[in-house]
């Protein structure tokens, strides 16, 4: 099931990189595609215990999340411009180092967190140890900010369902 | 021309934004507050510019503009991955190079030492 | 339409010299790697807008695409440079703020 929609979602690749529809290249594909498969199949999707469903019902939740992530980057954008338009020294940065800790279980959940959390207005993820995350905050308000977990409880809903 | 619009707008506020991210890592403080500039204005701004582009090459609508577009989108998707991931490596490499953190009281330094 | 993406060309050409101070000025040596980072994806831009004014986008993005991803394993290799530079990592001079939880 999972290989076949890894083999799958490899052909796809390959017809948009490589854009010529005749036999030949096709079949070139199909080859390359079946070989990557068979050699390199568990690097995606490491959980194979999950159902269709699960995953389809991850699959229809994550555009939501991403047009709220596109929206958060805007922000944090716009942050950085008012920033560096500000007059004399520059008044708002304080910065300051925040260690939080995390819920969620799987290494795919962390990475989405670390992420999410660098593309926020204001933060960057340093590194993860365990179940800590290092944060670099610009200014007070950006630490109150990510201080609280709305974003760590929107990505459980869609990844880790069973952890709440 | 309703397209042409959608792209001029797009790649402007592009431009914009790369603006900001330019002016940001020649005016703050310290290492860690450039990697603000660096890491985030170069993400949402790239992604202005190509998928204006990338409208903008649908206009006349053909099966390889279809596919030069499809190649475009998957290089904004890339960039939105890959962005935040060199950005905590290089900010890591900084933190263990024992980079200073600039703060309020060190009135005497300019921003620059 | 053709004006305007040359205008844009230029405009992005122009927005690396500031970078540019920054690799020439930047105080320490990772600070010229973050700005050469930089430098790197405005060329990724500059090379699809350098596509669309010869009208030969279809391949310029293939050269993008390498672009971008030469641009991250680079940054990723400097990055990995400096790992183990300052193994007890204390980290400069300031305090870290716990979670209250």
């Amino acid at each position: 099931m999972y290989r076949l929609s890894i083999f799958l979602l490899l052909c796809g690749i390959w017809i948009v990189f490589s854009g010529q529809f005749d036999a030949f290249h096709l079949a070139l594909g199909v080859l390359s595609a079946a070989f990557i498969t068979a050699i390199s199949s568990s690097f995606l999707f490491v959980d194979r215990s999950k159902g269709f469903g699960a995953r389809l019902r991850q699959i229809t939740l994550l555009p939501g999340f991403l047009v709220w992530m596109l929206y958060q980057i805007l922000l944090s954008n716009i942050h950085i411009l008012k920033l560096a338009f500000s007059s004399g020294e520059i008044p708002e940065v304080k910065p300051s180092l925040v260690r939080i800790k995390t819920n969620l279980k799987t290494d795919f959940g962390k990475w989405m967190l670390a992420n999410s959390i660098t593309l926020t207005p204001g933060t960057i993820t340093i590194s993860i140890e365990g179940d800590e995350l290092l944060i670099h905050s610009i200014s007070s308000e950006t630490t109150e900010g990510v201080l609280d977990d709305s974003m760590e409880r929107k990505i459980a809903r869609i990844f880790e369902p069973e952890s709440q | 021309m309703i397209i042409e619009i959608i792209c001029i707008v797009l790649v402007l506020s592009g431009l914009l934004f790369l603006v900001g991210g330019a002016i940001g890592i020649i005016r703050f403080p310290d290492f860690y507050t450039r990697m603000h500039a660096a890491g985030k204005g170069d993400t949402m701004s790239v992604f202005l510019i190509l998928i204006g582009v990338a409208i903008y090459q649908l206009n006349d609508f053909s099966i390889a503009n279809l596919l030069v577009a499809g190649k475009i989108f998957f290089i904004t998707i890339f960039i939105m991955w890959a962005g935040p991931t060199s950005t905590h490596a290089l900010i890591k490499a900084g933190i263990d190079e024992g980079q200073k953190v600039w703060t309020r009281e060190d009135k005497k330094g300019k921003p620059d030492a | 339409m053709e004006n305007f993406f040359i205008l844009t060309g230029v405009a992005i050409f122009a927005l690396m010299l500031p970078i540019l101070y920054r690799i020439i000025v930047g105080p320490t040596a990772i600070d010229r790697i973050v700005a050469v980072n930089m430098i790197g994806t405005k060329t990724m831009v500059l090379l699809i807008i350098i596509g669309m004014l010869f009208k030969r986008v279809d391949m310029f993005v293939d050269f993008a695409l390498t672009y971008a991803l030469l641009n991250f394993i680079g940054s990723l290799a400097a990055a990995r440079f400096f790992d183990r530079v300052n193994p007890d990592k204390q980290i400069a001079n300031l305090e870290t703020k716990e979670q209250e939880s």
